[in-house]
Parts: structure tokens; C-alpha cells; sequence
């Protein structure tokens, strides 16, 4: 009863309406949707095991995809230059670039809201010495702020726990250069509503400000905050890819799409491009389709552009 | 022939199944304005009166050629001097729009470009209509600027929009409409933002600009008093069909259709205290308009544990040298800060039981002192003081909870007052759970329940989102959270004033009824002297932060003490002549003989 109602208001509400008229949307969503898919079922759907270093066999490495003359059946994008399978490579590649995408996603929405909700209705100093902050790190590119986080980190660290926290370390670092965007948005729907009678109301019968933030006003700011965690997934992709890409991310013994690219770039010169163009393709179309279904989020969910 | 003839005239608005009715589930075309013919002749003022989404501003737009899309006229003509022009192609209907019509907006804050002068927006708009050198056009910017009512026109003509008060841009957007000396002038609610005293100040000049220069004017508006001051006929439109047109005294006076007759019933009166609004039949359905008369008030959740002791002498409200400052600008420094003094040592008291009025224009401090007294702000100085207890003093939580179930608060906006993303069941049942005042949920859901048919709305309410209610409706349940926790004090900031007319007159009922059975006290805070006369028992008048004026209504309206006061009532539009069809008055002698209100009458003023 409750799912077939939700399901027909879901059916005749303005955001499905859009979303099967636009073409744009569908696709990438149906793109985004397969690599997701194929992320989450690798262990089933992958031939190979690439983080299985038992079953990797270095005669095997640098072969060409099928399709070329020294293709062999069993890979069927090629190898790497360890002899891994590169379509399982990705497949299992895309799965930590998602995770961590994700994950720094998330970390960087709780950071960014919880501290625009403050700043948006506590106002005055605390309002100034959280925009301040703010502003100091929106001065340096996000990419540069999570360098020095991940280079402080692999500095405290113990040299032989550096592979197995580098995930969490990555996260950590690319989660904190992201949460200003979230904070300045959210500060900025959070002094519009807290000004609005409903909130007033609220406060009337006596309800502290944390309860009125939960309750009141965390819900209607929540509308903007997922367009940009759409568009935000992307970015934290992209940069997950490009600290690996520079030996600073994810170690090349469980790779993710940017070790795979980095990897193959050594041997771009001898010939040997499957092994980073295979990864790059797949890094685009999740990067584009992903931010493309944020575009499209964002002018549905904008009354201005119906 | 009229200058202005509209035949026939037929707009829709297409939906997502295209235009026609709706098929299949997908929205059909919305009809916007249904056959509606209109007229309008040299030197004459045509009123055109609806409440929201008659289409009034729809038929303006459609003569200027101004038709949101996707919004289309699907038949009829606009002819203009018996040329029709809503054929014309958009440049051959640019020399006809601003040069042959002008037109005038409801909101002069946002029509005029606030990177030109005043002077430049002038005289750009005559080069590019009449063809004039720079400097005629800055000559007649000059005259036309001293007509309207602007001291100083030269110096003016070099300001920017900004540097004028709201009154003076809407002048200045008069002069941008009459500068190439149009035959025809729309003008489209163009004192609705504005303060009584401006309102009566430009309609006395539009009226003079449309005599003198032989102008014909369509005025639209939703208010009565607007179209009795100034216009010399009147058209009622009512959901897109025009209901009855004609002469202005008569259609006021005498109406025909039944709508009209219900349109005129609901207007608040200036001269003559209602005890109830007529129920109106054309106006959006109240299902199970619960009979209060009846209601076994012991049963209820509103008519249980009333008794909040003996009634003392003292007043129930003591609100004592009360003032607020706000500051505008703030610095690091004491001496560069700029402050408001939004209320100044402001005293009165509320008695247990009555209907308190505060009125003054917008900026004078009333809804700010709604929210000290709530609590919603801190005064700067001064004290509130609540049945016998200071609560501006108050630190201790549980004596500060049990104050705040008994003030509740009515706001002006029902689109902001509720959250938009809780159903009505948690809107109304908030203050209930929040107080833990009922022992289930079971219990609650069923107090819910009984409020909001109270308030006139069904069961059905129940699991809705706000947005699913009209504005009248939406104040029906602000009212019912209001209630909630069984409040002894409203505070009523504005209920109507962003209501039709109508649904207006169905909310002043509502709070009477209240009122009455509950015995509740009120402070009833408008802008509107007539809806006041209405509601209250006793009124104070603001201006500026000050309460210059205390009076028995009765007593403000006969004699009124204060030249503020006096001026503000010599601004009420004269609606003596309005059809009495139908109303139950309440005279002076009613009010005396009402066993009810006999003591609150009889008491001398504080």
C-alpha cells in the first residue's frame, strides 16, 4: 500500500516527469548505473582476480586487447605490465574510485552541513570565524589542500601502515578540501529559513535551536546540498584519480582507475596504450555521466529554469 | 467605438497533455480567462476586481502583449481604436506598447533599473517612442516630473532609483508610463506595496492624470476600497468569466450577481461593527464548518482545564517601558555602529478576556513588539510582564516552558508559518508532543483531529503537505497549531493581510468565534483600521516605535484623540455607499446589552 503510493506519486511528480524528458539524463544515468553495477559485482563478474597476486602470471603481462594480433582470448582488454586482466583491473578499479568517491563525499556533506547549519543560525562571531576559515581554504585549489593533508598524513604515519590506511587517508584528505562549497550553501538556506515563521513558530513553544535545526531546518536546506554532492562525486573522483594518478593515492598492488592510468603511462612510449586508455575511458564516462545527472538534477530542481 | 474594446476575449494555459482538456491523467490546459468583453473610453477609469486567480492580471498583460508564456490567447480580440493589435507581429507591437499604452506595476521596487537615473530611464524611453532631441526630452522629463508631485525635479532627474522612498519611485513609474503620452494606462495593483497615507496620495494622482489628459485607465485590483475611491466603473471578474460590469455606485451599491453581492458582504467596514461576517457561498469550500454554537466545549480538548485561576484585577498582559534596538550596522567600534530604536518605551496592558488592537503603518514597531512580548526577541529595555510573572526576567526553564503553552502566535504569511516538508498530523500535533501534554499517540492523533475540524478542515487534512492548501486554508491551521496547547493568549500578527477578501472575512469569523467560546485574549495586530474596528475591544496606535494613542474602538473611531490617528482615519476609503444586503451590525447598544461583553464594555480604559 505505502510503496505502490510512493511509487505513483514518484511516477506523476515533477522530477520524473523531467527526467524521461530528457535524454541527456537517461543516458548517463544508464551509463552511471552500469559502471555502479558492474563496480559492486565485480568479485562476480570480473574473469580474473587482479588483487590476487597467486593467479597473476608475469609471461602474461603487456598482452594487447582481443582484438589486435597478438590478442589472447582470456584477456579481453589486454594486460598491464604484471600480467593483470585490465578489464577486471577496472572493474575492480572503478569499485575503490567509487568507494572512495563516496566516502570523501559523505565525509565532506556531514563537515560542510553541520557547519553551515551553525554558522547559518547561530550568525555573528561564530558566523565570521567559520566563514573565515572558509575563505582561507577556498584560496587554495581543493587538489593542493588534499596533497598537503595526504603528505602530513604519510609524514605521522608509520612507514608499513602507509599502503593499508592510504584508503582512509585519501578519504580523509579529499573529504576535508571539499566541505566548503556544502558549508556556504547550506549557511546561505539556513539564514533565509530561519527567518521564516515556521521556525518562529517552533522556537514560540520553546524548542532549542539544535532540535529547530534538525527538525526545521535541516530538511529544507537538503535540496541544494544533493545537487552539489551529485556534482561533488564527480570532482572526488577526478581528484581520487589524479593522487593516484601522481603516486600519492591508492598503492599499484590493489589499483584504482588513476594507479591503472599512472601505471600505464610508463609505457604510453613503447606502444603499450590499452593499459592506460582502458582505464582513462572508463574514468570519463563515470566522471561525465555522473556530473551530467548533477546538471540535470540541479536545473530540475531549479523552479527558475522549468 | 471605445478606445479600449476587448471582445471575447479567451486565454489558456496549456499543460503537460497540451492544450485542451486533460487526458489520461496528464494536467489538461488551464483556462485562464473565459469570454470576457470589456470596454474602455477616453478620460475613464475601468476597475477590474477579483480575488486571486480570477485572471485580472492575465487581461492586462494581454492587452499590452505581455501574455507569460506558455500562455496563449486561444480566441477573441484587443482592439485598439478600432485597430486590432493582439495580431501584431512583437516590433510592430513595441511602438504600440509604451508609446500608445502604458503601464504601471504593483511593485515600484523592482520596475524601475536601478543602474540609470531617473532622468536617463525618462528620457530614453521618449527618444526611442517619439522621436524628440535630448534635450526636449530632458524638458518634458522635467514637467512630467513636477506633475506627478516631485519637489526639486531637477535635482531628482539625477538620482537614482534607490535614492527615492517607495511612494516617490511609484510616482516616478507613473511619470516612465504617461512620458510618451499613451491613450490607454494599465495599471496592475500600483498601491498594493504601499502605506495607506502614499496609497491615497497616488490614486488621487492618477485620478487627476487620467481627467486631465483625457486618459482611459484600466485599474486592477482586489481591493474595494480602491475601487471606490477612484474608478467610474467597475468589472468583477470571478475564476476567469466577468460575473457583472458597470457603473461603479451601482455595482458597489446595488450588485446583481451573487458573487458580487458576497464580494461586497466580506469588505471590513470603516463605519459600522460587525458580529459576523455574512457567510459567503462563492468562496473556497470549508468542509464540516463545525457549528461552535453546539460544541460541547466540556468534551473537548479546547474546553477541558480552562480555569487558570481566579480572575485577579490585574491585567493579564502588563507590558511596561518597553523598547528595541536594532542594530543596522555593526562595527568594531561603539561610536560607528548604527542602531534603530524599532520600539520606543512603549506601555499598555491587556486585560484577561479582550481583544487588543495595535495598528500603525509598515515600520512602526508593531510586529516587533508581538515578538518581544512572545519572546521570540530580547528587548533592549523595559519588561513584559505575564499574568503577575516578568518573562523578560524569567531564567528558570520549567516556569519559562509553562509560559510558552500559554502564548501562542498567529503569523501573517500561511506560506512560510508552515514547514513545508511535514505533514499537517506533525504540524498541528508539534506543540503537543513537544509539551508532552497528551499521554498516547493514539490520543494525540485524535486531538489533531478535533482541532482542525474546529478550525473548519477535514480528516483528510491530516496526511497532507502544506502545499497541497490554499493560503486561507493554511491560516486555518496555523490557528489549529496555534491552538494546540491550549493557549491564553493569541497573538494575532497580520492573520488576514495577505488573504482575499473573502477568506479574509472567513478568518476574522473564525478568531471571533474563538474568541468568544474560548474566551481567549487576543492582540490583534493590522495595518488595517477597518478590520481592527471589527476585531477589537480596545486599540493603540503606533508610529515610529511610539504608542501615541489608547482608545475603546468605539471611542478611537468617534473621537479620535491624536492628529496621527486622525489623519490615518480621514485616509479610509468612504465605503458608506456599499450594498448593507445581508449584514448582522452590531451597534453600541448590542454591545452593552451582551451579557458577555457588557463588563469588558463598561470598563473605563487603563
Amino acid at each position: 500500500m505505502m510503496a505502490s503510493n510512493f511509487l505513483s506519486r514518484a511516477y506523476r511528480s515533477d522530477l520524473f516527469y523531467s527526467f524521461i524528458h530528457s535524454p541527456t539524463a537517461i543516458l548517463s544515468a544508464l551509463v552511471a548505473m552500469a559502471i555502479i553495477v558492474g563496480a559492486l559485482t565485480a568479485p562476480l563478474v570480473a574473469p580474473h582476480n587482479p588483487f590476487d597476486l597467486a593467479t597473476l602470471d608475469l609471461l602474461d603481462a603487456n598482452i594487447p586487447p582481443v582484438w589486435s594480433e597478438n590478442g589472447d582470448a582470456r584477456f579481453m582488454l589486454g594486460t598491464d605490465d604484471q600480467g593483470r586482466d585490465m578489464f577486471s583491473a577496472i572493474l575492480y578499479g572503478s569499485r575503490i574510485s567509487l568507494l572512495v568517491g563516496i566516502a570523501s563525499v559523505m565525509f565532506s556533506l556531514v563537515i560542510g552541513v553541520t557547519l553551515g547549519l551553525i554558522s547559518g543560525y547561530a550568525g555573528g562571531r561564530v558566523d565570521s570565524v567559520i566563514m573565515r576559515i572558509a575563505d582561507v581554504q577556498l584560496s587554495f585549489p581543493a587538489i593542493l589542500i588534499a596533497l598537503l593533508i595526504d603528505g602530513i598524513a604519510r609524514g605521522l604515519l608509520p612507514r608499513d601502515a602507509q599502503d593499508s590506511l592510504s584508503l582512509y587517508v585519501l578519504i580523509f584528505a579529499i573529504g576535508i578540501s571539499g566541505w566548503v562549497q556544502y558549508a556556504r550553501t547550506v549557511r546561505g538556506a539556513t539564514m533565509v529559513e530561519r527567518n521564516k515563521e515556521y521556525v518562529q513558530a517552533a522556537r514560540l513553544i520553546g524548542m532549542k535551536p539544535f532540535m529547530v535545526l534538525r527538525r526545521h531546518i535541516l530538511p529544507n536546506v537538503m535540496g541544494p546540498v544533493l545537487v552539489i554532492a551529485t556534482i561533488h562525486l564527480a570532482v572526488a573522483i577526478i581528484t581520487e584519480a589524479t593522487l593516484s594518478f601522481l603516486g600519492v593515492g591508492i598503492p599499484p598492488t590493489t589499483p584504482s582507475l588513476g594507479t591503472l592510468i599512472r601505471i600505464g603511462n610508463s609505457y604510453l612510449f613503447s606502444g603499450d596504450w590499452w593499459i592506460s586508455i582502458f582505464p582513462g575511458i572508463a574514468l570519463v564516462l563515470l566522471a561525465l555521466s555522473v556530473n551530467l545527472l548533477g546538471d540535470w538534477l540541479r536545473d530540475a530542481l531549479n523552479p527558475k529554469l522549468r | 467605438m471605445a478606445l479600449l474594446d476587448i471582445e471575447n476575449l479567451h486565454i489558456e494555459f496549456p499543460g503537460r497533455g497540451g492544450s485542451g482538456p486533460g487526458v489520461d491523467g496528464r494536467r489538461g490546459a488551464t483556462v485562464a480567462i473565459q469570454q470576457v468583453s470589456l470596454s474602455l473610453d477616453k478620460g475613464e477609469i475601468l476597475g477590474v476586481v477579483g480575488e486571486s486567480g480570477a485572471g485580472k492580471s492575465t487581461i492586462g498583460n494581454a492587452v499590452i502583449g505581455l501574455l507569460q508564456p506558455p500562455g496563449k490567447m486561444t480566441a477573441g480580440a484587443v482592439m485598439l481604436d478600432g485597430q486590432r493589435i493582439d495580431t501584431l507581429k512583437p516590433p510592430a507591437f513595441r511602438k504600440v506598447r509604451g508609446r500608445r499604452i502604458g503601464m504601471i506595476f504593483q511593485d515600484p521596487l523592482t520596475s524601475l533599473d536601478p543602474l540609470q537615473t531617473v532622468g536617463d530611464q525618462l528620457i530614453e524611453t521618449m527618444q526611442v517612442h517619439l522621436n524628440v532631441s535630448p534635450a526636449e526630452a530632458r524638458r518634458r522629463a522635467l514637467a512630467l516630473l513636477e506633475s506627478v508631485g516631485i519637489d526639486e525635479a531637477a535635482l531628482r532627474l539625477n538620482q537614482y532609483p534607490h535614492q527615492f522612498s517607495g511612494g516617490m519611485r511609484q510616482r516616478v513609474v507613473i511619470a516612465l508610463a504617461l512620458c510618451c503620452e499613451p491613450e490607454i494606462l494599465i495599471a496592475d495593483e500600483p498601491t498594493t506595496a504601499l502605506d495607506v497615507s502614499i496609497q491615497a496620495q497616488i490614486l488621487d494622482l492618477l485620478r487627476t492624470l487620467c481627467k486631465e489628459k483625457g486618459v482611459g485607465m484600466m485599474l486592477i485590483t482586489h481591493d474595494m476600497g480602491v475601487i471606490a475611491e477612484i474608478t467610474d466603473r467597475v468589472a468583477v471578474l470571478y475564476r476567469g468569466v466577468l460575473v457583472e460590469q458597470g457603473p461603479t455606485r451601482k455595482i458597489l451599491g446595488d450588485p446583481d450577481h451573487p458573487y458580487t453581492r458576497s464580494l461586497i458582504s466580506a469588505v471590513p467596514r470603516p463605519d459600522i461593527k460587525l458580529r459576523r461576517f455574512p457567510m459567503v457561498s462563492y468562496i473556497e469550500g470549508v468542509e464540516a464548518p463545525g457549528d461552535h454554537g453546539n460544541l460541547a466545549m466540556a468534551k473537548s480538548w479546547l474546553g477541558q482545564h480552562r480555569n487558570f485561576g481566579v480572575a485577579s484585577d490585574q491585567p493579564l498582559v502588563q507590558v511596561d517601558d518597553l523598547g528595541m534596538r536594532f542594530v543596522l550596522k555593526n562595527a568594531f567600534l561603539k561610536r560607528n555602529r548604527v542602531a534603530l530604536d524599532a520600539v520606543k518605551n512603549v506601555s499598555f496592558a491587556i486585560r484577561e478576556g479582550e481583544v487588543f488592537g495595535l495598528v500603525g503603518e509598515s515600520g512602526s514597531g508593531k510586529s516587533t513588539i508581538a515578538r518581544l512580548i512572545a519572546g521570540l526577541y530580547q528587548a533592549s529595555h523595559g519588561s513584559v510582564t505575564f499574568d503577575g510573572v516578568n518573562v523578560t526576567q524569567q531564567r528558570d526553564a520549567a516556569a519559562m516552558q509553562a509560559f510558552r503553552r500559554q502564548i501562542q502566535m498567529v503569523f501573517q504569511d500561511p506560506f512560510s508559518s508552515l514547514n513545508p516538508r511535514m505533514r499537517i498530523l506533525d504540524i498541528v500535533a508539534e506543540p503537543i508532543r513537544f509539551h508532552k501534554l497528551a499521554s498516547s499517540e493514539k490520543s494525540t492523533r485524535q486531538i489533531v483531529s478535533g482541532l482542525l475540524d474546529y478550525v473548519g478542515l477535514g480528516d483528510r487534512a491530516l496526511l497532507r503537505f502544506p502545499h497541497e492548501f490554499s493560503g486561507g486554508q493554511r491560516q486555518r491551521i496555523c490557528i489549529a497549531r496555534a491552538l494546540a496547547t491550549r493557549p491564553r493568549f493569541l497573538i494575532c500578527d497580520e492573520p488576514t493581510s495577505s488573504l482575499d477578501v473573502s477568506i479574509q472575512a472567513q478568518i476574522l469569523n473564525l478568531l471571533k468565534d474563538l474568541q468568544e467560546s474560548l474566551g481567549l485574549t487576543i492582540l490583534f495586530i493590522s495595518h488595517d483600521l477597518p478590520v481592527i474596528r471589527q476585531m477589537c475591544d480596545r486599540v493603540g496606535v503606533m508610529r515610529h516605535g511610539e504608542l501615541l494613542e489608547v482608545a475603546a474602538t468605539e471611542t478611537l473611531f468617534s473621537s479620535p484623540q491624536h492628529a496621527y490617528t486622525q489623519h490615518l482615519l480621514s485616509l479610509m476609503p468612504a465605503l458608506d455607499f456599499l450594498s448593507r444586503e445581508g449584514l448582522d451590525e452590531q451597534t453600541n447598544d448590542l454591545i452593552l446589552n451582551d451579557p458577555g461583553r457588557a463588563g469588558r464594555a463598561a470598563m473605563p480604559s487603563l
